[in-house]
């Protein structure tokens, strides 16, 4: 068990920078989730921790160990592949113990671990199967089997669930985290999904073109997006942007889009106050428009008329995609909605979830 | 498959046609093997078994000293088979897994350019050097020469390429270093590609010709095929085709014992990778 330390981290492939200042500090038994969108870099940094890439320059720290130099066998560190890499012609428990006689392990604690393991992952039938002979959930087991052997001081996980179906991939998510309280090791994982970066992590680190976008804990990152990127990444479906201008009339601060106007609540004024006449980027999310008829009126509520374009139901909710003016926009709305195509709404807009950013830098304006 | 029947009644004629032909020399050679010297002249030719056939086949066998020979042949292709194999596993290794070794692209294209030259125009300066190695008349000049393959190297590299890269990570994760890699996970992965290179070039050996007529000099470090031809004796003397043809039937029992032998195995490499 140990800490992870990223120092300054730059790669370079070719003339290509693909991770830029990079830093990062993972405690000791933390689940730190690195997403983002495909070609960010996130599986390149795994890649460098393990030591399957070198660095261009930076320093990597395991414990109080920089292992710049380290090979990866040395480095102590296991990791599950997304493609899981079985070696196809050994059985599952040759697959497992492979690293450990790579070790020179004596043969009774090999089949120790190996009996160890497999039990927790309800793999131990088995044992004695080729890959080939197992189905996607079962390999996903004996990849992490083979991590586990080690006892390494940290896993890395790359997307090690995209190649399941999804109510595996729902079920093995469960017992990934089951399986971290329990061993209680440092994880680093990759994914694209966000969903799975929201539910596995205690820390979720943002990453877009090579660069940390933002990190912290999930709820943190949903709520508080420092960024466009973040907000746009993070949350299913994506939050709205719309150009908006701040305008300020008898005291009361509004956004002004070109065919709404909503009020911006009281306690939140005062963030705003020196943008007033700006240009600026007023983001909101889908779950905080529904339909007025079915929410009401509440404190910090905005309406703004709208055009359906699509109505999706997914059975707890209803999408829509509704155009409101030059905008189109999505909202999660009551799934009894009455809402038809071509047909004008009233959305009621939860202001106080509100996020405005600058329009030049994109970043959150606090 | 819905092949109607008159289709494939027709299938089957052609097949077993082309099958007779194809068959037809060797067939021939058999059914010559077993005549006496008389016989074997007739017009038209005997269609039948006759019944000479231990005489023929003894004398062979004696006459040019056929065990030795036999021995010899099957020797020079198992250890080029080997010897290749070998060779080409471990180049295509390093030019699949090492990127950056220095003239990489360089040998590459030099170890192609050696696979387009054919073997008579190799034949001299090869037959020179052995001859400054003073390996002339020996197994080293019947098997060295031909270790090297481009074709294995090509055959190898593109297998290698097909295994994926994750498969390499995880074993140095593991802390596999690169030869065990190769040891571990490569070769137990090539069997199939190892056991069909051993067939082609087991049978590729088997009939060289010329380049052992060039390189040995005594009786017994000819092989096989050659000594097929020594059958033929003098031009003074009638050919007694019906020994010829029981040694040139001799000669062709090793190969094919080595083709039944791995043809299932072959097979069955082929079916298991069709399965994943």
């Amino acid at each position: 068990m140990a800490e992870i330390t990223l120092k300054n981290v730059n790669k370079k492939f070719g003339d290509n920078w693909v991770i830029r200042d990079f830093n990062l500090k993972v405690k000791d038994k933390e689940f730190v989730v690195l997403v983002g969108p495909s070609g960010c870099g996130k599986s390149t940094c795994l890649r460098m921790i393990a030591g399957l890439e070198e660095i261009t320059s930076g320093e990597i720290y395991i414990g109080e160990k920089m292992v710049n130099n380290v090979p990866a066998k040395d480095r102590d560190i296991a990791m599950v592949f997304q493609s899981y890499a079985l070696y196809p012609h050994m059985n599952v428990f040759n697959n497992m113990a492979f690293g450990l006689q790579n070790r020179k392990f004596p043969k009774d604690e090999i089949r120790k671990r190996v009996e160890e393991v497999a039990a927790i992952l309800s793999i131990n039938e088995f044992l004695a199967r080729k890959p080939a002979e197992l189905s996607g959930g079962q390999r996903q087991r004996v990849a992490m089997g083979r991590a586990m052997v080690r006892k390494p001081k940290a896993f890395l996980f790359d997307e090690p669930l995209s190649n399941l179906d999804a109510k595996l991939r729902v079920q093995m998510r469960a017992e990934l985290s089951k399986l971290h309280e329990k061993l209680g090791t440092t994880v680093i994982y990759v994914t694209h999904d966000q969903v799975e970066a929201m539910t596995l992590a205690e820390r979720i680190v943002v990453m877009n073109e090579g660069r940390i976008m933002q990190e912290g804990k999930p709820l943190e990152v949903y709520e508080h997006p420092k960024n466009l990127f973040v907000a746009g990444f993070i949350g299913s479906p994506a939050m709205n942007f719309m150009e908006v201008r701040v305008v300020e009339e008898k005291g009361r601060l509004y956004v002004e889009g070109e065919s709404f106007r909503l009020a911006i609540p009281k306690g939140l004024e005062d963030k705003y106050r020196n943008r007033v006449n700006d240009e600026v980027i007023f983001g909101i999310r889908p779950e905080h428009m529904n339909d007025h008829q079915f929410s009401g009126d509440f404190p910090g509520m905005g309406i703004m008329e709208a055009t359906v374009d699509v109505i999706e139901p997914i059975g707890s909710d209803v999408i829509l995609i509704v155009m409101a003016g030059k905008d189109q926009l999505t909202a999660k709305v009551d799934p009894h909605t009455t809402a038809r195509v071509y047909k004008p709404i009233k959305l009621a807009v939860d202001m106080n979830n509100m996020h405005l950013f600058d329009k030049k830098t994109g970043n959150l304006i606090e | 498959m819905g092949y109607s029947k008159r289709f494939t009644i027709f299938a089957h004629i052609a097949l077993i046609g082309s099958i007779l032909i194809i068959a037809f020399p060797v067939i021939f050679a058999l059914i010559v093997s077993t005549h006496t010297f008389q016989e074997s002249f007739a017009f038209p030719p005997p269609f039948h078994i006759g019944g000479n056939i231990v005489h023929n086949y003894v004398a062979a066998w004696n006459r040019v000293d056929m065990g030795r020979l036999l021995f010899n042949s099957s020797f020079i292709s198992v250890a080029v088979s080997i010897g290749k194999i070998g060779l080409s596993m471990l180049a295509a290794f390093a030019f699949t897994y090492f990127g950056d070794f220095r003239g990489k692209y360089f040998f590459f294209i030099l170890i192609l350019i050696t696979h387009m030259l054919p073997l008579p125009i190799r034949i001299v300066p090869t037959f020179e050097l052995m001859d400054d190695f003073h390996w002339i008349n020996s197994y080293y000049a019947l098997t060295i020469p031909f270790f090297a393959s481009a074709t294995g190297m090509l055959l190898f590299r593109q297998f290698f390429l097909t295994v994926p890269d994750d498969l390499c990570d995880a074993a140095r994760m593991d802390g596999a270093g690169p030869m065990k890699f190769f040891w571990k996970i490569l070769v137990p992965l090539s069997k199939t590609n190892m056991m069909a290179l051993f067939l082609i070039e087991f049978i590729y050996m088997w009939n060289q010709y010329l380049w052992p007529l060039i390189v040995t000099n005594t009786n017994d470090m000819r092989v096989v095929q050659i000594g097929i031809k020594m059958l033929l004796a003098g031009e003074e003397q009638a050919a007694e085709w019906n020994v010829i043809m029981a040694g040139t039937i001799t000669a062709m029992i090793p190969p094919l014992i080595i083709l039944l032998l791995m043809q299932s195995s072959l097979v069955k490499g082929f079916v298991m990778r069709q399965e994943k």
